[in-house]
């Protein structure tokens, strides 16, 4: 982790386009060290193949940067970038290349690569497009075909000749039934499994419009009769398959962007086996038990307790701690924390019944089934459009019946009451919205992971913010520059060179070439070297010697020889957006909450910094659900955002959460948003598109309420024909989308 | 009325040739990276193919996405 690149020279790093804003030395999760022949698969006749997730690449530039770095290397025969998945697919001769060599060209050019390995529930969510885009293929060929031959028959009417009337009628149910068996299966599925479960959803009466309207047809086409309403079942079927494959694409966009954001994280690890040797392992085939070797600078992949070494932690993804940790043998570590300072031999841990991990997991899982509990408009609405629909279609049926019309009569009218009342506006009502809203989103760097979460953020009264990661960087900065003399900062920089500590990292961009021997890092004390003779020490009050009068949080001595100490006081940077964001919740009314786990004076001094009154300091997880608890009693709908995995139950159980991209995966999955690039100025606009798209979904109803008030008199009457029904259907369908459309702008 | 007995099959059987074409290529994968396809051709490849030609007369089963 944070191995710092020096580019090559001339040759700018990363997009040629420049869209990459964030340094991909941060993203790049393996600093080309780790092995990667866990996923290299081989076969005899192709040769070696490798999945790799790619971090900064944007445009055509890096398409061809990336493809032509990696197909330069000896042996490799194809390599293909997918823009769309992030993924590059490598084919090489493994005798004269090896996976690492491929990562180094990446990384060269400033591409950050991380193994890939495909995950069963992305298969699935693909196959399942793949199949809805089939289906909408087959649905859209029916449709014009149908289509070809029912305008032919309106304007035909009384001209066309009963022969051919009946010929087109036919024709029409050959294309028609086949296809709505096999393209609306999707529905067909869908109500058989919420009808085995005794509900109903949208797509009970979706598919017993289809059943019906195919049926009646059917049933006219066999008696030559005049009307057959195959066009507008297989139109129907045609509008909402498009919805409906809209809707999944895009649960399965932000699905894969998640994934691969977690997949950034440590995937491998160094495992020793009892006969001394080492082998380099996938972290999920880690068992508790298992030695590790962990280097300084790495990630944890597991929880485990120290078998050898001491070293620095760098605890703030895990408690929400600024200042690193120290911790030696027999004391436990966590998964996700990092090695700062020392090579350290650790024991895997189970999860234990009382350890943190799995407490948070307990603490998440019941915060979810709280979560679970919320509505949906759409199922709301579907709710009450279900039985009405269906009593009036029956009173239709039976109306007709006892005025004396014959079965047949009576039950065109009825079906005609099912088709017209169009679940096209009601179904796509909602989701179209959602997609239009949760697109936007995704085009500013906000991944919104379900419809439902949009209706959630919309009610939000509240925000609650995690400090240490959210609100700051999670990085300290130095403050005092000026007031510290240039060779004493060149002195410090020379010391703190080869150090992983956040502090030294602070002091990595600046330039020295001061010759200092001798470095040691002593874990949770500081730096010593040799210079010019003299001992330099750079570290805590304590290590230098000096009385705790001079300790302040934050402050870090530096001392050569016998002079005078030199203060460097650093803070945590805060993100350069947060002020700004806190402001513009504020000014939207919203109250907003900072609750860390960090010690209370730094806690108070961020609040003071941006603004922000209510605070709490050192909060466990179990306190931040209360806090979360307090808030949702009071009638606030609050929002939390987090990303160590102290906030992941708080994420869980509130109304609505957020996340940053290199947040915890336990708290990536545990939260609604997801906030690319770590933007934290994506809430506010989160909030007010959730607000608009709350509206576009209210006026969508309304359009839907409105249409069918006017459709079903009509219908019941006996007014409705086939053509009025294609009409109807399509232009209710059509006003509610492009009502929708205006969420885009 | 006997230009129908052309027509209607005719024009069916045009939508059906097109439908076979758009499984044809959903089959070869060509719907599975349209952003990436979408900035290829602002690639300005005036060198080699991605394959290597050496490889090419051997019986590979041939790479789906090419």
């Amino acid at each position: 982790m944070g191995r710092v690149d020096t580019p090559k020279s001339g040759a700018p790093i990363g997009c040629p386009s420049g869209l990459q804003t964030r340094e991909v030395a941060e993203l790049d999760p393996m600093g080309g060290a780790l092995d990667l022949s866990p996923y290299v698969t081989r076969s005899d006749n192709e040769g070696s193949t490798l999945e790799l997730i790619v971090q900064g690449a944007h445009c055509a530039g890096c398409l061809a940067k990336i493809e032509r770095a990696v197909t330069a290397l000896v042996g490799v025969k194809t390599a293909r970038m997918n823009l769309s998945t992030l993924r590059l697919r490598v084919v090489w001769d493994g005798d004269q290349t090896s996976a690492n060599d491929i990562v180094k060209a990446l990384s060269d050019n400033g591409f950050g690569a991380a193994p890939y390995s495909v995950d069963a529930s992305e298969q699935k969510a693909q196959d399942e497009l793949k199949y809805l885009l089939r289906a909408i293929a087959v649905a859209g060929f029916a449709a014009m075909n149908v289509m070809l031959l029912s305008i032919a028959v309106w304007s035909g009417g009384a001209d066309m000749g009963e022969g051919t009337h009946s010929l087109f009628h036919w024709i029409s149910a050959l294309i028609a039934l086949p296809t709505v068996a096999y393209a609306g299966r999707p529905f067909f599925r869908s109500a058989f499994a919420a009808l085995a479960q005794r509900r109903t959803n949208m797509d009970v009466p979706i598919s017993l419009a289809l059943v019906l309207a195919c049926g009646l047809s059917l049933y006219e086409t066999v008696h030559n009769n005049l009307d057959t309403y195959f066009d507008a079942a297989v139109m129907l079927l045609f509008l909402l398959l498009i919805g409906r494959y809209l809707d999944a694409r895009l649960r399965q966009r932000t699905g894969a962007a998640a994934r691969r954001l977690a997949a950034m994280q440590v995937t491998s690890a160094t495992r020793i086996l009892p006969d001394g040797s080492i082998e380099t392992v996938p972290a999920a085939s880690i068992k508790p038990g298992d030695t590790l070797l962990i280097p300084a600078g790495q990630r944890l992949p597991v929880d485990g307790i120290i078998a050898r070494g001491t070293s620095d932690f760098d605890m703030h993804i895990a408690t929400g701690e600024s200042q690193p940790q120290c911790y030696g043998p027999g004391d436990p570590v966590y998964s996700g924390t990092i090695n700062l300072t020392a090579p350290l031999t650790i024991t895997a841990s189970a999860a234990l019944s009382d350890s943190f991990l799995s407490e948070i997991t307990e603490l998440v899982e019941l915060g979810e089934q709280s979560k679970s509990r919320f509505v949906k408009i759409a199922d709301r609405a579907a709710r009450a459009y279900v039985p009405v629909v269906h009593t009036l279609a029956l009173l239709t049926f039976v109306g007709w019946l006892l005025v004396g019309a014959d079965l047949r009569v009576a039950s065109l009218n009825a079906i005609a009451v099912l088709i017209i009342t169009c679940p096209c506006a009601l179904g796509l009502a909602v989701p179209a919205v959602q997609i239009v809203a949760a697109g936007r989103l995704f085009k500013n760097g906000v991944l919104i992971r379900s419809g439902d979460a949009l209706e959630r953020l919309a009610k939000t009264k509240s925000v609650i913010f995690d400090k240490t990661g959210t609100l700051t960087q999670g990085r300290p900065i130095l403050t005092n520059t000026d007031d510290i003399a240039p060779d004493a900062l060149a002195l410090a920089a020379a010391l703190a060179r080869q150090s992983n500590h956040p502090v030294s990292r602070a002091l990595h961009g600046m330039q020295t070439d001061l010759e200092v021997t001798d470095i040691t890092e002593i874990p949770g004390q500081g730096l010593r070297g040799t210079f010019a003779g003299d001992v330099v020490r750079f570290g805590s009050a304590k290590f230098l010697g000096l009385d705790s009068g001079d300790a302040r949080a934050g402050t870090v001595w530096l001392q050569k020889g016998t002079e005078a100490p030199v203060a460097f006081a650093f803070v945590d940077a805060l993100r350069p957006d947060a002020a700004d964001v806190v402001a513009a919740l504020q000014a939207d009314g919203l109250r907003v909450d900072l609750l860390s786990g960090d010690v209370k004076s730094v806690a108070e001094t961020t609040a003071k910094t941006l603004g922000i009154e209510h605070w709490y300091g050192q909060v466990s997880p179990r306190q931040k659900m209360n806090v979360l608890y307090q808030r949702e009693a009071e009638g606030r709908y609050p929002l939390m955002v987090g990303d160590g995995i102290n906030d992941a139950p708080a994420l869980a159980a509130a109304n609505s959460s957020a996340s940053l991209a290199s947040a915890a995966d336990v708290a990536m999955s545990a939260s609604d948003i997801i906030l690319q690039g770590d933007r934290l100025s994506g809430l506010p606009m989160a909030i007010k598109t959730a607000r608009a798209a709350r509206s576009r979904v209210i006026e969508n109803l309304g359009l839907a309420i409105t249409y069918n008030m006017i459709a079903i008199p009509l219908a019941v009457f006996g007014f409705v024909n086939p053509l009025i029904a294609a009409l109807a259907m399509s232009g209710s369908s059509l006003l509610v989308t492009l009502n929708a459309l205006r969420m885009a702008r | 009325m006997e230009a129908l007995l052309w027509l209607i099959p005719i024009a069916i059987a045009m939508g059906a040739f097109g439908l076979g074409g758009f499984f044809w290529s959903m089959r070869h994968g060509q719907f599975e990276d349209t952003d990436g396809d979408a900035s290829r051709i602002f690639m300005d490849d005036t060198d080699s193919p991605i394959v290597d030609d050496s490889m090419k007369s051997d019986s590979i089963k041939k790479d789906a996405r090419d």
